[in-house]
Formats: structure tokens, sequence, C-alpha cells
């Protein structure tokens, strides 16, 4: 098939950026949308022409490296996929695709479709685990948890930092991706102690790092690629209240 | 011929990591903040390390290429991780894990090696319980287990199918943890381009920061690799786009040894290819071989869709060759099979390149409800990359490269042949052997990372206490520094017509052909000519767009002239070994069945390759393998 | 501490007092579905007992109060939340994947705002500091205010867009905010949107019935 391509073009945070048009013909739909992109630099290439800057690794929805908006939707047309499991099936003959990067304050441009997500890994440097040190462990089973427990944990543990709530979310929060390891930490036994100390180091740095509040419009829920229920962030809030209640 | 030391401990199998522990030299915590460690590679053995490194009170300093540690390749690692907790009570023990991995890599790996992995194995789990690693439980609280391929005991913890991805949270928060007490400092978007060894010492790295181009310096008193496999050598293979044998092969250049080169596990469950523009094979977890059965219609060529294809004509190749093990046959075993049929003729798809993988008598028997609940995830990524519901229809699955045996050789003490210079997880030539098992992966990088190097890591450390302090304005910074802005000038200025990807995947079609699932002494000749000719081309051809700031195609060309080479060690080491081990398998060394042949009497070493320079042949070192514990014994899964 | 969490709190505490308050209000104002004569002196005389009692007047505050913190910190958050945005998309279809009220409370809450502004000028004020014909029990006859303004339509149409309006900003809102207060609970999560929707329909029914039953009698 042939395809009509609308991509944002910058050069680095700071310059201003433009979406340029590209056409590519010979797509067929088993490629996935990404194959679809390396197709279109290799073309670039031979035209003698920088190519287009993508983030992607894994390719098979795990890594959560890429982040793509299309046609203006946070990885894409469908719902709990990953740019790089959308497959041009989800396209047609002729269709206009407008690509940009996931924009938001906390997420500035780096080139292109590049974005830089530090903001993330600094909301879990303030907090984001529970303090165990290698040696210090108890013998795994003598800390039961029940199945239900574990699931539920495991819910929100899926994250895989992939910045798409944040991308969606029409106040660019990132209340989702802080609330799905808060969720998950809190949920399990061995992170109860630290429960209170951790959920106000997080939100205080989820705030600095200049992400909007949540207004439970529950985009981010539709878009995420692991499905993680807006109650975390419920889950999370209620966390926080209590911790500021019973701060001594 | 010259030796090489393994520094095995002295005493009996079982208590040779204990004698090390309670001899290796330790630094008093006072003196810890002196010393300084680079850690490459966030994956679980980097992270791992880094962390309880710096819980110690060393400064580290830790290195990936991605945009976050978290995104390390050990993050897709589906199915699980051993451990010999005998929690199921059915007679599983150091012993017998340390016995199955052994037999596993088909007794091509060191005995000492593979029993610290078992017997470090339980404490692995104690602690990623702690750090919150939701592992599956049972509805009474406690830990649960399955079985894997290959092994007759169920040892295997799970995190559904995203085991990887959850140790490796749990290892990435433990890194970030040390991020905010200070010790570690975090560079992520950096790739290291070069290793610096300063009298015959491991000194510090240039690193390719690769947000602005810039080349920097970074000193330390120890270097750890921790960048994982190099699989990706094959272009189409089950690893992330972005994973890359750089970082060893350039140590390889300045003098450490690579092991197993040849050693690749191709993984029998993955998609197949669908056309020339596909950038990898996605796995699906093996664990669908417990229910799936994997067939080829009888006839060649046979266009007819699967379902149409009547019961008598569908060839169960694996219960056929295997009724042992039927559909749960080794990798290395499934894999070569499925080729063998492939390659007849009989394969399935479009590109009849495939089996089938069938769920149908599952599906009958347990009802499909029951599949759903084991497989859902398996099932909706099938359908999402290829739009068939497997429900109705087989899948179609062919093998692909997967995971490398091989790597940097190292001693107990995982130090490469330069003194200060480590390499863990994937990296090193491990404890796997010729052949891999399941679920064992994850556990050598984490055992790697938590366990082994924060003992032998300070052993090395304390020694350096009293050698000066070297700085980044040491010559050999300078000079390696030069080097590595010589070879991205060199990139840029070739202005040939060709992208890195095409000699990428040039390189990696080749291989699939001649150093692939199964190998002979005619292709692999040919593959070392074709691989000199390929990189003739490639410093004349090469075309990258763009300058040398923030480039993808930069940062590609260098994994794919470092692949090249690479590429050409591994056809020489698999040329070399004259028996079929593991998942090498050459095909003169076969019985009448097509069973492979090892030879314990010629070739019961490891081979350790030297780099002398680009013009000269790779020279071989032999580090024999003793075995005390157990006897070799052929490994039959008939 | 102020952050994006205590200004959401702000917003739900308020937003929850004010919801509590349309109750009152609504029943009250329910009065003026009874037969003319009846309505007349009952609800003269509540909206003077309204104007008189101590607690009432605490209450008042609060309402006033309610009232401006929510409007205050929703302009303070959405000025927050435009500097987080950054640049905005080119091509925008963020749309799909959210209901249309819970994106725009703003633009409803500021319809509200308008609505309040004309709603206390025609009543509030009136009632409170302009003098008014007295009723049959000396006091101030606002049900014949309240009749004569739902004489017309256009006043009727700008009330009933309002209820509209307010209707939505509910059915947002009473989930929201307890989801800010923390209910994180499957079952009783559902339960919550369960009633918030009934809450919603019952307020947003009971008001809009109201003008067009005088202007329609």
């Amino acid at each position: 098939m042939k395809l009509f391509l609308k991509i944002w073009r910058q050069l680095n945070a700071s310059s201003k950026g433009e979406m340029v048009n590209y056409e590519i013909d010979g797509i067929s739909e088993q490629m996935s949308f990404l194959e679809m992109l390396d197709l279109l630099n290799e073309s670039l290439i031979q035209l003698g022409e920088r190519v287009i800057e993508f983030d992607h690794d894994c390719r098979e929805g795990i890594c959560g490296q890429c982040g793509i908006m299309i046609n203006g939707r946070a990885h894409g047309p469908l719902k709990h996929t990953t740019t790089c499991q959308l497959h041009m099936r989800s396209f047609k003959d002729g269709d206009t695709i407008y690509i940009e990067p996931f924009r938001a304050a906390a997420f500035p441009i780096l080139r292109d479709l590049k974005i830089n997500r530090k903001s993330f890994d600094a909301i879990i440097t303030s907090g984001g685990y529970i303090n165990a040190g290698t040696g210090q462990a108890p013998e795994a089973n003598s800390i039961p948890i029940t199945y239900e427990q574990s699931e539920a944990a495991f819910d929100t543990a899926a994250c895989i930092g992939c910045g798409a709530c944040v991308a969606t979310c029409k106040n660019s929060s990132a209340a989702l991706f802080t609330s799905a390891k808060v969720t998950h930490l809190s949920l399990l036994p061995q992170g109860q102690l630290e429960a209170s100390k951790r959920v106000i180091a997080m939100v205080r740095q989820m705030d600095a790092e200049g992400f909007g509040s949540c207004s439970n419009t529950e985009a981010c829920e539709v878009e995420c690629p692991q499905d993680i229920s807006v109650l975390s962030i419920a889950k999370m809030n209620y966390e926080y209240n209590k911790a500021v209640l019973l701060k001594k | 011929m010259k030796k090489i030391d393994s520094k095995i401990p002295e005493g009996p199998l079982a208590d040779k990591w204990n004698n090390y522990k309670a001899k290796a030299k330790l630094v008093n915590p006072a003196n810890r903040n002196k010393l300084s460690v680079i850690v490459v590679g966030t994956g679980l053995a980097g992270s791992s390390c880094a962390a309880s490194l710096a819980e110690q009170g060393y400064n580290i300093k830790s290195f990936c290429f991605q945009d976050s540690p978290r995104r390390a390749h050990s993050v897709a690692a589906q199915g699980g991780v051993n451990a010999s907790k005998n929690y199921k009570n059915d007679g599983d023990s150091t012993f017998r894990m340390f016995y199955d991995t052994i037999k596993g890599g088909d007794f091509r790996s060191r005995e000492a090696n593979v029993y610290r992995l078992a017997e470090c194995s339980a404490s692995l789990i104690d602690h990623a319980v702690a750090q919150g690693v939701p592992f599956a439980r049972e509805y009474g609280g406690y830990l649960n287990n399955r079985s894997f391929g290959g092994v007759q005991v169920s040892r295997t913890f799970y995190a559904r199918g995203q085991t990887g991805q959850q140790l490796l949270l749990g290892a990435y928060q433990s890194l970030l943890r040390q991020v905010n007490t200070g010790k570690v400092t975090m560079h992520t978007r950096h790739e290291m381009v070069e290793l610096v060894v300063i009298d015959g010492k491991a000194k510090g790295i240039i690193a390719r920061n690769l947000e602005t181009g810039t080349l920097e310096r970074h000193e330390a008193d120890a270097v750890v690799l921790a960048t994982g496999g190099y699989g990706k050598v094959y272009y189409l293979s089950t690893l992330a786009m972005g994973c890359n044998g750089s970082a060893i092969w350039r140590a390889h250049k300045k003098g450490a040894y690579m092991a197993g080169v040849s050693w690749i596990q191709f993984h029998p469950t993955c998609l197949p290819q669908h056309g020339e523009n596909q950038s990898k094979l996605t796995l699906m977890s093996e664990s669908l071989r417990n229910d799936g059965r994997i067939w080829v219609s009888k006839k060649v060529g046979d266009d007819r869709l699967p379902n149409s294809i009547p019961e008598e004509e569908r060839d169960y190749y694996l219960e056929r060759r295997y009724p042992a093990f039927g559909n749960l046959a080794p990798r290395d075993i499934s894999s070569r099979a499925a080729k063998e049929r492939i390659d007849a003729g009989f394969g399935a798809g479009a590109m009849k390149n495939a089996v089938y993988l069938d769920f149908s008598k599952a599906i009958i028997a347990q009802g499909v409800d029951k599949i759903k609940a084991k497989y859902s995830n398996l099932f909706s990524m099938y359908e999402k990359i290829n739009g068939i519901d497997a429900y109705k229809e087989p899948m179609l699955i062919s093998p692909a490269a997967h995971f490398t045996m091989g790597g940097l050789w190292v001693d107990y003490e995982l130090m490469t042949t330069i003194p200060g210079l480590f390499a863990l997880g994937e990296a090193n030539f491990s404890d796997h052997g010729a052949n891999r098992l399941g679920a064992n992966s994850l556990l050598q990088a984490c055992v790697d990372g938590y366990f082994i190097a924060p003992y032998t890591i300070p052993n090395y450390l304390s020694g350096e206490l009293k050698t000066d302090k070297i700085t980044t304005d040491h010559p050999a910074f300078a000079e390696a520094e030069i080097a590595a802005r010589r070879q991205l000038d060199r990139f840029l200025n070739t202005k040939g017509k060709f992208s890195a990807d095409y000699f990428h995947k040039k390189t990696g079609k080749l291989l699939y052909e001649k150093c692939g699932l199964s190998r002979s002494k005619e292709n692999l000749e040919e593959a070392i000519i074709s691989l000199k000719l390929l990189k003739e081309s490639f410093e004349k051809d090469l075309l990258i767009t763009g300058d040398d700031t923030l480039n993808s195609e930069l940062e590609k060309a260098g994994r794919v002239a470092d692949y090249i080479e690479l590429a050409e060690l591994m056809c020489h080491d698999a040329l070399q070994r004259e028996e079929s081990c593991g998942a090498h398998f050459r095909e003169e060394y076969q019985t009448t069945e097509g069973e492979a042949v090892r030879n314990d009497s010629d070739f019961c070493y490891v081979s350790a390759w030297e780099w002398k320079g680009a013009q000269q042949p790779p020279e071989l070192y032999k580090e024999p393998l003793t075995f005390e514990s157990v006897e070799l014994a052929v490994r039959s899964y008939k | 501490m102020k952050n994006t969490l205590n200004n959401k709190l702000i917003m739900a505490s308020t937003g929850l007092f004010l919801c509590f308050f349309l109750v009152i209000h609504l029943l009250g104002n329910l009065q003026l579905l009874l037969p003319e004569d009846v309505a007349r002196e009952q609800f003269n005389w509540y909206s003077h007992m309204l104007s008189g009692n101590l607690l009432i007047k605490i209450i008042s505050w609060i309402l006033y109060a309610s009232l401006i913190g929510h409007a205050v910190y929703a302009l303070i958050i959405a000025v927050k939340n435009n500097t987080a945005n950054g640049k905005s998309y080119q091509y925008d279809k963020r749309n799909f994947a959210s209901a249309w009220n819970s994106r725009n409370m703003g633009i409803l809450g500021t319809i509200l705002l308008l609505f309040l502004i004309v709603h206390f000028k025609d009543y509030w004020y009136t009632y409170k500091f302009t003098a008014l014909p007295v009723d049959a029990n000396g006091n101030k006859d606002l049900y014949e205010i309240v009749v004569s303004s739902f004489s017309q339509a256009w006043y009727v149409i700008i009330y009933e867009i309002s209820f509209l309006a307010l209707g939505f900003h509910l059915l947002h809102g009473f989930f929201s905010a307890s989801r800010t207060l923390g209910l994180y609970h499957p079952k009783y999560a559902k339960a919550v949107k369960i009633i918030g929707w009934f809450y919603s329909i019952a307020i947003t029914g009971g008001f809009m019935a109201i003008p067009l039953y005088i202007y329609f009698k």
C-alpha cells in the first residue's frame, strides 16, 4: 500500500520543529509500524538525508522505549498496544498518517520523535523501591502473600514506563505511572513499612518534574499497553492522604 | 599452546565457593569510598552488580545506551527463573540442579561455576521477594513453581509471562535507590566505545554520549561489562534492536579472550520471518510447548490451509523422533528438528519457513478456558502480530537466534584475561556450556551480579588501593579517544551507497546459512571468506547520513563493524570444533539418525580466542574441562 | 505542602460540599412545584428562614468559600496543567480515549460560574439588598420574582442550558472527587459510580423541572 506521512522533525530541544510530508509505497500489511519507519529511513539514507530519529528497542511491547503519537493517539489507533506492536494492517492504502512525538513539558524532545523520559526515573529514584540490600533477605516463604495480593500487585508492577499515560493525558499527568509503583509496593507486606514515606516522596518528585495533575479522565488506562487500572491512582491518593493525615 | 588459569578454588565441589569466600581479600569500609567501579549495562547482571557494590560503599558509574536503565533486554525474558528451593518436595537439590545444567550444556561448562550457580539460586529468590518481585503464589500464600524443558523437577519461579521484567524492575529499583544515596551516578544514552587499559589493567572507558555525540572519558579502579549477548549478529533474532556485542568486542580487541563464541541458542518457538523488511523475530514462550503439538505436513510444499490437512497426513516429528520428551525436547534439539523438516521442503506458511504449533488437541481435552487462562497473553500477542486467532488455527513458529552461550572468557572470579575487567551475565561465556536450559539465563545474570561479583570484585579492588590513582589525563585515555573519534569520522566520511542495516542483514543472512543451526567445514570456510569480503565492502561502501551528534545510524555503524568481525570469529570457533555439542551441530559429526556426536576425547575444553589484529587469524587457547563429580554421558531425549 | 494532590483534595472537598448543598437547595426549590398558594407561602417562609438562622449563616459562609475556592483552585490547576502540557499536538485525537465531560470540566465550570453570577444577581442580591413586596405572612415575596422571571422563555433556556452543564459537571465531579479522596476498592468504586449517576440525574432533573413547570403552568 501507499501512504502519506506527516512526520514531526525537530533538530533539538530548543529548535522549533515542523511537520514534514513524506510518501512511502510498497508497504505490506504484515509489516510493523516501526518497520515501515525503517523503510522510510532507508529511503532517506539513499537520498543522503538525515534519518528520522525515533526510540525503539525490544519491538515486542515490553521494554517501553518506543512511543509515538500516531494519528493523534498515543501508540496509535489500537488500545493497550505499544507502537512496536502496531502493524500496518491497521491502516489502508492511501491513508495519511500523522506522526508526532509524545509531548509534555516533562518529556523534552531530543530530536524528531525521540524524547527524554528521565523524569520517570527521577520519580522512582525518589523512593520507588523497597529498602532491601543484597544479603538482608529472609527466606522467601517466610513472607506469605496471598494469591490475590500477589496478582493485584503484579497488575500494577507490569508498568513498562513508556509514558503513553502522560502523552494521552490532557494535563500531562504522571499519576498512572507513579501510582502503579506506589500501588505495587504498598500492596505487598514487604513494602508496607515504608509506604508513607515512599508515597510522599514520590508525589513530591512527580510534581517537581513538572507533570500536571490528574483529573480522572481515565484516558491513560485506555492507552496503557499493560492495561493498568486507574484505580491504582485512587490507591495512591488513599496512601497519600493517609500518610499526610497520620504524619507526626 | 599457552595455558589460561581459571582459578578454581581448592576443595570438594560443594565447598569451593565457601572456601573462596573465606579467603577472598576484603576492603575496609572506610576505604571503599576511595574506590570506583564502572558498570556498563543495566540489565539484570549490570543493575544488580552496580547496586550491590554501591550498597557496600564503592562509587559506581553505571552506563546504558537506552533512555532508562529499566529497558535493558532482560526485561523481555518471559518464562521464569530456576532455583533449587525444593518447595515442591520433588527431589530437587543443589546437586540435582547442577547436574541438569551441566548435562543440558552438553558437558561443555566448568563444574565449579555451575555448582556455584545452583548453590546461589535459592538466595536469589529470597532477595527478589524482599525487593517486592510479585512471583506467582499458591492460594495459601507460598511461592509457586512450574517445570521447564530439559528437567524433571518443578523449580521454575515465575511472574506470569513477564518474569524478566519483574526481576529487572527489582534490580532497577535497587539501582535507583543507590542513585538516590549518591553512590551511583547514572549515565543513560551512553555507549561504551573503547576500553582503556593502563599497565595491563582495565582502568576506564571512553563512552559516547548518544544525545550529543560527544566522547567522554571515565576512569575507575575496575570495569564491569554486563552488556548482554550478541545474538543480534544474526540481524533477525529475538533480541532488542539495540542489543549489541560492541562492548565485549572492543574489550576483546584490547586483549580479553572470547570463549565458546559460536555457541548460539536458537529458540524453537519464535514467529517466522514474513518478509525482507522484517526487523525482528518475536519470541513466544517455550511454555506453549507444554500444551501445543508441533507438526508439519507429510507432503512436500503442501499449500493447503493447516485445518484442511487431515490428521493422518500430519507429521508430528518431535513426537516421532523423541518419544520420551516429545514436544518438550530441549531447545537445541527442537530447533534443529524444525530446521531439518523446513530444509527438506515440508515447511509451512507463505515463505515455507515455519512449522505448526497446534493447540486443537489441548483445547478439546482441557477446554478453551483452561488454555486461555494459561496462555491468553501469548495468544493475543500472536493475534496482534499476525492477525490470526490461534484458538482456531495452529500457530506458525520457527527457530530464531536467541541466546549466546559464548562471550568473554572469564575465570572463576568472572574476571577476563585483562586484570580489572569483569564480565557478567550473558556477556561472559558463562555457565551454560554449549546449550542453555530454559529459565537459567535470568538466574545466571542475577547470581553473577548479586552474589558473585560483590565478592570477587572487592578481592581485586583490595589490591588497587595501593596503586597510584589514574586520571583521565593519562595518555591512554587520549589514545583511546582518538581511536574512537577516528572510527566515527571514517563512518561519516565513507559516503558509499549502503546503509549500516544493509550490511547487518547481509551478515545475519550469511550466518544463518553457514553458521546457524547446523554448520559444516565447507560452509564455514566459505563464510570466513565471504565475511572478509563483506568487511572490505563495508569499509568502502558504507553510507551514513547526518552528523556526529545524535545519530542512530552512526550508532548502528559501530555495532555492525563489530558484528562483521565477531561473525568471523564465530566461524573460526565453529570450524575448529570438530564435534557436535549442544547448540553447535557440525553436519560431519552426526549419527545416521541425525543426532549429534560429541567428541569428549578431543574437544572436552573451552576454546578461548585471542585477537591478533585484523589481518591475522585469532589464536586459540584451550581451557581443559575436568569432570570430577559427574560422568560424561550421551545426552539422549529419545 | 503545596502539590498537585493537595490541590485536588481542595477541589474534591469543596466540590463535595457543593454537591451536598445542591441537595438542600433542590429540596427547598421543590416547594415551587406545590399549588400556587401553598407554594408562595412556604417558599417565602423558607427563604426568610435561610437568611436569619446563625447555623445557616455559617453554612452559607462555607458555601461562598467553597464556591470561590473551587473556582480559584480550578484556575490554579488549569494554569499548572497548561504549563505541564508544553507544546500542543499538531493533530490531536486523544478525545477518543475519554469522556467529553471529563475533559471539559473547566468549560462546564465556567458556564456554571457565569450562571451563578446571573443567578446571584437576580435572586440573592435582589432578595438581600433591594426592597421587595411582602406576602401575607410578611415575608419578602421571592416567589413572585421567581415565577415572573421563569415566565420568560429566554430566561428558562439559560437556566436549562446551565443545568445541563451542571449535570455533566456533577457526573464527572462526583466520582472524580471520590477518586481523589482515595476510594480505590473496585466494588465500592463501582457503587460510587452508580450513586453518582443517580445523584447527577436526580439533581439535574429536579432543577430542570422547576423552570419548565413554572413556564408551562
